[in-house]
């Protein structure tokens, strides 16, 4: 099995994350794009595991780490979106500027 | 604070000169700390007293005469001397700061006339300060003046010595300013205080050479150095003395550091009967007296300028004398005169003429002084145009004035004479001839200038204002009781002339650990008692021709050129003449060019400093401080301030905006890194 | 008395902590309560500090006594080590002794917004602090302490200080008095001890030549000072040491968050801030700098030297160009400690002993003028000498503690300012083997000169403050003179100055020793 169509897979998966997480207005969109970048990087991570047959299978645990990760990481975030969508109506994020000094 | 002395006195006394003290001597050191209990008691319970305090410093300085005189007598008889000293400090490098007391020919004489002439001064001022502002305040000053003054003359060291010092510096910026009231009593303290602290800065550094060098700061050990010719002082000797002096030239208003003691004149009067006439001013004289070894075996450079010093202040100043219309300036500038006098013959090597000179002119010129507060209190004015013909009203102060005014002058059997006498013998002596001839002068213009004081004080008649009469017997015993030694004190000094086995004046003084190598004559030496005599009775003809007639205004008497000239020339042709035209001469020109010199060009200098100091001040604080240290750090705290407002402007709070430039980020590690591998 | 040995000095340091947070546990409303609280702390803190004194062994004075050496952070090789010898104990009393006293003052005078419960907590933090200072023998403790002070005094100056307003020059910004002042003075200050933190990082990374051997204990670091100061960094070390220290002394040109922070500061703060917090500078100079970087200390002595003079001269200059009273005796401070640092600069037993009764002559005497000039702006509500004037006979007993303590400060001797005066410039006639004895002359000369200046703004401020008549605007007023707490918390300060004049050996007696042993063991000499 050869390894740069997976990469370029990985690859393009990513981009769309960038390109949703940047362009995306709604903040739900955003959150996903987020989840597409951290597929990409499983999708990379396993490939590699794949080739290099560690014994530890140190690909594979990252993965479900990030799996993980990723899991928590959206349940916060959708808390956060719910929350500010109550507060302001809105799941724009350009409306949101509580981060401003 | 005495109790600390107490019980270090009894652990850490150690005795310097073997100990001949006897009781009195060991114990002398009570008469130091004496007038300190004093000042406390007069300060704590002074209000509540009769005479307001007074009583209590009475008390202490009539103990203190009385303990002086047992010293004294114990002196001669039985040669008592002691040192002793208590160890207040190690301050590592084996240096070691003392207070101790000395009992030796010197300085039994000046706790005597400290403790005496105080004494008849103090009892004088409960009289004149009667009804005045502040009367305890007075006394207790007047007391830290009195303990500063005995601590000072006690002192076995230099540290001891300048405490004691500014002890008396203090006192005298305390009392000349006592009606501080007015801005110029004030600026007069301060100008006393200021000018010797900048003279001070001399004795300070003298001191601080004397124990750097010899690893202590005593006198015995000073003189034992100097006599031996210690290598390591001999090395530096001259700068010593030079500072040394320097800060004597201070305190004994040697020209040009003079200028304080006229305007020291604001203080009431029996302060400056005896601070600025009998004992405070006399402190830089008893300084060279002290030292005496040093300038006598080391410091023989600088003794000629020293001489020279004293030459300018004792001529120059006595004809300030002639000018003045305050009848306390007139004896200021006497004094200084005199101060001049003493230190041209310590300088020149007479230590005891020049002590000796201390010695009496400390009761005429105290003398002077309360004849002068008596009259000042009757007439209520210090200027001579309001006196005249006080010497049928104030008869008493009259006569004791008269002594006094022949005892500064040098008239014969009065205590002036023999101990300007001595100078003059010295100078002529020690090869100072041309100074010599100048103290002549000097003699004369001290007679002209006193002559006139008592004529337009006492003669003629009187131009004041209300009806002025004799002062309480509290004012005029004092004046009595130095009318007698005024007269008399000179015969304990004449050359050849002995007390029994205990030898005379010279010899008492003598009487300390390491002996002077001074000029004694062995027998009145009457070619120079002449010149000397003569010139004083040329000065008081002088003066008589001149101011005997009365007249009805100062203009009149004073500025003769036309009005008094006249009629001179018009009833005695050349000798009157020739004698004003020089009186003129030497008048006019001389001394109103010193005036002139004095007001504008010393004074001048002294403002002159003062205005550029405060101009600096405000040029270093306004423009280097405020507008250039502390301009750099504010300019730092608001560059970073600023800087701050600046940046926080990227963060704005925009999500996506903050991803695009994380984003931004990588790509550019990412490129980076492929190009750079 | 056993136990005194092991546990005094922890008592001395940190008994006031215990009292600041028992005034926290108390109601804000009784006042009486938390005065009472803070007095009796204060008070057993200074006669534990006494004590201390009374049973010091003084012929030991050079070694550490009451000595505590417990493991503390043992990761970084920091231990609970304080311990006191003949430098640090008459700083250590006078602390006490000078807080008590503002406790004293405090009693009836309050600057707005009052809440004497936050204001005598902070005074007790920072007795801990200072106290703590003058104990420290680690380098960690000693640096915790020393930067535990700002805290205080920071709040100090920001809540209760000056409440006007004032333009900036150059800048033009108006600025309020007090914010401006309080940052100013932590913002210096933490600058200055970031560097000295370096500093002690630098010595403790070569404290030993294995990873487990490194110490901050000041008297292992003090017996290798040989290999230290032979270290191509030790030269930085110094600088940021010296920095740290010169910054809190303060030394010409690191002085001008002083003249601010005290003219801003409630009076008990600027007495406080003179009276202790500038001696913790100058002490860490004598306990720190000199002994572990010897070498260091000699190369920098000239300029040390120099800086001395320039603010011994400067300070008075600038002095004469004040017309607040206040701000005046603020400049004083800098024209004092530049003789103090000019004693430290000559390394010499006779110049490092001027600088220590230079310090605790300073602390008395400034104190009582901060003390002054407080009671005169709390009865005249202005400081400005233009509208002063006759002080004197509106109130005699107010005016004469005020010209006496002119007197003491100006260097009279007999009272405590002259001897360190005198001392610092007989130390720099002949300083240490090595230095210049030509630049230390001219030192002294220069520093004999400041005193002269140093009388005239003395004297310049009495007469405009003291004498004279007083101004119209002040007719029909009552004033009412000194009252008895002012009287005692003045009285004991009196005493002393005139105590330690007379008798110099209440100080030297513990100090020379010590400062002996440590000129022999850092310069040999």
């Amino acid at each position: 099995m050869t390894l740069v169509p997976v990469l370029v897979l990985a690859a393009l998966l990513f981009s769309l994350g960038v390109y949703g997480l940047l362009a995306r207005r709604n903040a739900v969109l955003v959150l996903l794009a987020i989840e597409l970048m951290l597929n990409a990087v499983n999708i990379n991570l396993i490939a590699f595991e794949a080739m290099i047959r560690d014994s530890l299978a140190t690909g594979q645990v990252f993965a479900i780490f990030v799996i993980t990760v990723a899991a928590a990481e959206v349940g916060i975030g959708l808390a956060i979106v719910l929350l500010i969508f109550r507060n302001r109506a809105t799941a724009n994020v350009d409306e949101f500027n509580l981060m401003k000094w | 604070m005495t109790n600390f002395l107490l019980a270090a006195a009894e652990e850490e006394v150690h005795e310097i000169v073997a100990g001949t003290g006897g009781f009195f001597g060991e114990y002398a050191w009570i008469m130091l700390v004496l007038p300190w209990i004093a000042v406390l008691g007069i300060i704590f319970f002074g209000k509540r007293m009769k005479y307001l305090g007074a009583e209590i410093a009475i008390a202490m300085l009539a103990f203190n005469t009385i303990w002086s005189t047992i010293l004294f007598v114990l002196n001669i008889t039985k040669g008592v001397v002691y040192e002793g000293a208590v160890v207040i400090a190690e301050i590592g490098s084996d240096l070691v700061f003392e207070l101790g007391w000395v009992v030796d020919g010197l300085s039994i004489m000046m706790y005597f006339v400290v403790s005496f002439v105080g004494l008849v001064i103090f009892i004088y001022a409960v009289g004149y300060m009667e009804g005045d502002v502040r009367v305890t305040w007075f006394f207790a000053a007047f007391t830290i003046f009195a303990g500063s003054m005995l601590v000072l003359v006690g002192a076995p060291n230099l540290v001891q010595l300048i405490i004691g010092w500014e002890g008396v510096g203090l006192a005298s910026y305390l009392l000349i300013g006592h009606y501080w009231e007015k801005k110029e009593n004030s600026s007069a303290g301060m100008k006393a205080f200021y000018t010797n602290k900048v003279a001070d800065v001399g004795l300070i550094i003298g001191a601080i050479m004397v124990g750097a060098t010899l690893g202590t700061f005593r006198f015995s050990e000073l003189s034992r150095a100097a006599v031996e010719h210690a290598d390591d002082l001999a090395l530096v000797a001259g700068m010593i003395g030079a500072l040394l002096f320097f800060g004597a030239m201070g305190k004994s208003a040697q020209f040009p550091f003079h200028i304080w003691l006229p305007d020291a004149m604001a203080g009431p009067t029996p302060v400056s009967a005896l601070m600025h006439a009998a004992t405070m001013v006399t402190a830089g004289v008893y300084l060279m007296a002290r030292t005496f070894p040093l300038y006598q075996n080391l410091a023989e450079d600088i003794r000629p300028w020293m001489v020279a010093i004293g030459a300018i202040t004792l001529f120059a100043m006595g004809l300030l004398a002639l000018v003045a219309n305050d009848i306390k300036k007139v004896l200021a500038y006497s004094t200084v005169s005199q101060l001049g006098y003493m230190m041209t013959a310590v300088a020149a090597g007479g230590y005891t003429a020049g002590v000796f000179h201390l010695f009496t002119h400390a009761f005429f010129k105290a003398l002077l002084f309360l004849g002068a507060g008596s009259v000042i209190h009757a007439v209520h004015s210090n200027n001579m145009s309001d006196m005249g013909g006080l010497r049928k009203v104030m008869p008493r102060t009259y006569w004791t004035f008269l002594i006094g005014s022949l005892a500064l002058a040098g008239i014969l059997p009065f205590a002036g004479f023999w101990s300007k006498d001595e100078i003059l013998v010295t100078l002529g002596h020690e090869g100072y001839t041309a100074v010599m001839w100048i103290a002549i002068a000097g003699a004369f213009v001290t007679a002209f200038y006193m002559t006139r004081a008592v004529t337009l004080t006492f003669w003629g008649t009187y131009k004041g204002h209300g009806h002025p009469h004799e002062s309480k017997p509290i004012m005029t015993v004092p004046l009595i009781t130095l009318a007698v030694p005024a007269a008399i004190i000179g015969l304990l000094n004449i050359p050849g002339v002995e007390f029994g086995n205990t030898g005379n004046f010279t010899t008492w003084l003598g009487m300390r650990e390491v002996v002077m190598g001074d000029h004694h004559a062995s027998a009145p030496d009457w070619g120079m008692a002449a010149i000397g005599l003569g010139a004083a009775v040329l000065g008081i003809l002088a003066g008589l021709a001149l101011y005997a007639r009365d007249r009805a205004t100062q203009q009149e008497r004073d500025e003769f050129e036309i009005p008094v000239l006249y009629p001179l020339l018009r009833r005695k042709y050349y000798m009157d003449d020739a004698a004003l035209g020089l009186v003129w001469l030497i008048k006019a020109p001389f001394a109103n060019a010193i005036n002139w010199i004095n007001d504008y060009i010393i004074d001048g200098m002294v403002n002159t400093v003062g205005f550029v100091t405060s101009g600096l001040a405000h040029l270093v604080y306004g423009g280097l401080d405020q507008r250039g240290i502390d301009l750099g750090f504010n300019a730092m705290a608001y560059g970073s301030g600023g800087s701050g407002e600046r940046l926080r402007r990227l963060q704005t709070g925009q999500l996506q905006q903050y991803a695009s430039v994380f984003v931004g980020a990588a790509v550019m590690f990412v490129i980076g890194f492929v190009l750079f591998r | 008395m056993e136990w005194f040995d092991t546990w005094g000095l922890s008592l001395i340091v940190f008994l006031p902590l215990v009292g600041a947070l028992l005034l926290m546990l108390l109601p804000r409303e009784q006042e009486e309560s938390h005065k009472w609280v803070s007095l009796i702390t204060t008070a057993i803190v200074l006669v534990l500090s006494v004590v201390a004194a009374a049973n010091f062994d003084f012929g030991a004075a050079k070694s550490f006594q009451y000595e505590v050496n417990e493991s503390w952070i043992s990761a970084i090789g920091a231990n609970y080590h304080v311990g006191i010898d003949g430098i640090s104990l008459p700083l250590l009393v006078l602390s006490g002794f000078v807080t008590l006293l503002s406790v004293i003052y405090s009693w009836n005078h309050w600057e707005e917004p009052r809440n004497p419960r936050a204001f005598l907590a902070l005074m007790l933090v920072l007795l801990t602090g200072m106290n703590g200072t003058f104990v420290a023998l680690d380098l960690v403790l000693f640096f915790i302490f020393f930067e535990l002070v700002l805290l205080p005094m920071y709040f100090m100056i920001g809540i209760w200080g000056d409440k006007s307003e004032r333009e900036l020059p150059v800048f033009g910004k108006t600025v309020s008095v007090r914010l401006y002042a309080a940052i100013k003075f932590f913002l210096f200050t933490l600058f200055g001890s970031a560097f000295m933190l370096l500093g002690f990082l630098a010595l403790y990374f070569n404290s030993a030549d294995s990873v487990a051997g490194r110490t901050f204990d000041i008297p292992a670091l003090i017996a290798r000072a040989p290999e230290l100061t032979m270290l191509p960094v030790a030269g930085w070390i110094f600088a940021g040491l010296f920095l740290g220290f010169a910054v809190k002394v303060p030394m010409f040109p690191f002085h001008t968050w002083l003249p601010d922070a005290h003219t801003a500061a409630p009076t008990v703060g600027s007495v406080l801030l003179a009276a202790i917090l500038l001696k913790l500078g100058s002490y860490g100079f004598i306990r720190i700098a000199l002994p572990i970087l010897p070498e260091q200390a000699k190369q920098w002595a000239p300029i040390i030297a120099i800086l001395a003079v320039i603010g011994i001269i400067y300070g008075a200059l600038a002095c004469l160009a004040q017309s607040d009273m206040k701000r005046l005796i603020a400049f004083s401070s800098v024209g004092h400690m530049g003789f103090v640092m000019l004693g430290i600069a000559t390394l010499t037993d006779v110049g490092i002993n001027a600088a220590i009764i230079g310090m605790v002559a300073h602390g008395v005497i400034t104190g009582l003028l901060f003390f002054l000039a407080g009671s005169m702006s709390h009865r005249y509500h202005t400081r400005d000498m233009a509208r002063l004037g006759g002080n004197q006979s509106l109130m005699p007993m107010l005016g004469g503690i005020l010209a006496f303590t002119a007197m003491a400060s100006l260097g009279l001797p007999g009272l405590a300012g002259f001897w360190g005066e005198f001392m610092s410039l007989l130390g720099s006639y002949n300083p240490l083997e090595g230095l210049s004895i030509g630049l230390f002359r001219t030192a002294m000369v220069i520093g004999a000169v400041g005193t002269v200046l140093t009388a005239g703004y003395l004297l310049w401020m009495l007469q405009k403050v003291n004498l004279g008549e007083p101004k119209a605007e002040w007719d029909g007023h009552e004033f009412h003179d000194v009252d008895k707490f002012e009287m005692a918390a003045w009285v004991p300060l009196i005493v002393t100055i005139i105590a330690i004049g007379v008798y110099p050996k209440i100080v030297f007696g513990a100090t020379t020793d010590a400062v002996q042993a440590l000129v022999q063991t850092a310069f040999g000499g």
